[in-house]
């Protein structure tokens, strides 16, 4: 690996008085290579309660492969990810009841319909699905819950899988690009969440490549993947980079 | 969306009530839970049930027509027929096992919820049984009788098919589990999968074979059996193992 120069910088800017909140997860000297390339190694970093944390980065830096490492999902090629202290693999049911994950892929069955999909999503993580009209009601789908999902558009779609974070008890949240497809509106909502889960003690991890509207920005911790993959550049579909208006 | 206010009202709660949320959910819930959502869409996308069926109801009765009508030469390879069938059904239908699932996302949330992945994998499986396996022993005595089978082999195809069955589709999850992250992981599959097959189909047709000639087929029956209970207890821990390499 060592003709893969080392282009990538990885900037942690610590906010004000976060040292005092436990940490809730961490991760030490990471690396990831994926299809021979380096997208990033020594990365090290910990992520307190009552954080913001926003990976930022070019298409192919490595966001999403990050998010998946620090969720479980993938492993590195090298380094640990640690919750509260113990690395993930030895405390993985514990781990994944504080875990929200969501990724490009919203995991929403188009057979199924609104409200049966968000029932499945909550009960599969554990949570309680007494009220999820309610949360269907808050992601603007009332009126849909009997609708199959095939049938609802992309931003309603996304929506569906979103509505779960209303009801989530789960302190980390790791969201991949949350505001695809979502409107401005949606997006301020959003915006609003992640500040109570915030201020609940939680912390949220996110990648978006749109402007954050309400939160301030100077809160929020921010990870650079700057990794320069000159040749293979924009040409990543994993990436999942939404184009709204193509120009 | 709704004003912030409302938000704030329903997620207030501090999040160390996460302990007493989480109890709610037992291992058999989650079982049901998966087996219900896997039955739903299958009964909502009738192609899952109809197209293995109807896939073994045509190989079986293209064998006739194409080696003719005697009785006696129907009789002498129709547990073999049969039991190919329904290996080759099953096959067919084993890629729907997790890959609409890996598609659309659902298979990450289930490697991440707090439930052990043995119980999600174990209830999709047996779900896939009950969507394809359990229409073939439904229908295979219509289609033994068009293959002039003997009938006091009866019996023995109906119990093989009953325990031999369930192991097609838990052993075909490990090959799914291990294709699933491929484009193109047909062919793939099936060099998996029927090689882990052939003891089944051995079995079943010579207890088939030994109940047409009037003698015990027990030891056979056993054998599935005890094939059975060794891929109920180990295969979900191998697709588990197999789905988290496939989903890294």
């Amino acid at each position: 690996m060592t003709s893969l120069a080392k282009q990538h910088s990885a900037t942690l800017t610590p906010k004000q008085a976060s040292e005092l909140t436990p940490v809730l997860i961490s991760a030490s000297k990471l690396t990831c290579i994926r299809e021979e390339r380096l997208l990033f190694d020594e990365l090290s970093l910990e992520i307190h309660a009552g954080e913001i944390v926003q990976v930022e980065g070019p298409n192919g830096s490595g966001k999403t492969s990050l998010l998946r490492i620090l969720s479980g999902l993938s492993q590195p090629y090298d380094g640990q990810v640690y919750y509260q202290g113990q690395k993930i693999s030895h405390c993985r049911e514990n781990f994944q009841q504080n875990l929200l994950y969501f990724g490009h892929l919203a995991g929403v069955k188009g057979e199924m319909t609104a409200q049966e999909n968000l029932n499945f999503n909550l009960a599969l993580h554990g949570s309680n699905t007494e009220n999820s009209c309610e949360y269907l009601a808050l992601v603007n789908l009332l009126g849909f819950e009997e609708s199959l999902a095939s049938h609802l558009s992309a931003g309603q779609h996304r929506r569906i899988a979103l509505a779960r974070l209303y009801q989530s008890q789960a302190a980390i949240w790791i969201l991949d690009e949350p505001f695809t497809a979502i409107d401005k509106q949606g997006v301020a909502s959003l915006e609003q969440l992640f500040i109570e889960h915030t201020k609940r003690g939680g912390c949220v991890v996110l990648t978006t490549h749109q402007d954050l509207i309400s939160i301030d920005t100077t809160t929020v911790k921010k990870i650079t993947l700057d990794y320069h993959c000159d040749e293979y550049l924009d040409n990543e579909h994993a990436d999942g980079d939404f184009k709204e208006d193509a120009e | 969306m709704i004003s912030n206010q409302q938000n704030t009202a329903i997620t207030a709660a501090p999040l160390n009530t996460a302990i007493e949320q989480k109890a709610i959910l037992s291992y058999r819930h989650a079982f049901m839970l998966v087996l219900k959502r896997d039955l739903t869409i299958a009964l909502r996308h009738r192609d899952d049930i109809i197209n293995p069926l109807l896939f073994f109801v045509i190989v079986i009765t293209l064998f006739p027509l194409g080696i003719g009508p005697e009785a006696q030469t129907l009789s002498r390879i129709a547990p073999g027929i049969i039991w190919v069938a329904a290996l080759l059904a099953t096959l067919l239908s084993l890629d729907r096992l997790f890959k609409s699932d890996h598609q659309d996302g659902s298979l990450e949330q289930m490697l991440l919820s707090p439930h052990p992945v043995f119980i999600l994998v174990l209830a999709k499986i047996i779900a896939h049984w009950l969507i394809t396996g359990l229409p073939l022993i439904f229908i295979a005595p219509l289609l033994a009788v068009l293959l002039h089978l003997n009938e006091q082999s009866y019996g023995a195809l109906m119990l093989t098919l009953l325990l031999g069955t369930p192991v097609l589709s838990l052993l075909g999850a490990i090959g799914v589990a291990l294709t699933v992250g491929i484009k193109k992981g047909g062919v793939l599959l099936s060099l998996l999968v029927l090689p882990l097959y052939i003891p089944v189909l051995i079995f079943a047709t010579s207890a088939i074979d030994t109940a047409a000639l009037g003698l015990p087929y027990s030891g056979q029956l056993a054998i599935i059996a005890a094939l059975f209970f060794g891929s109920l207890t180990l295969a979900p821990f191998a697709v588990g193992a197999a789905l988290k390499v496939s989903t890294n």
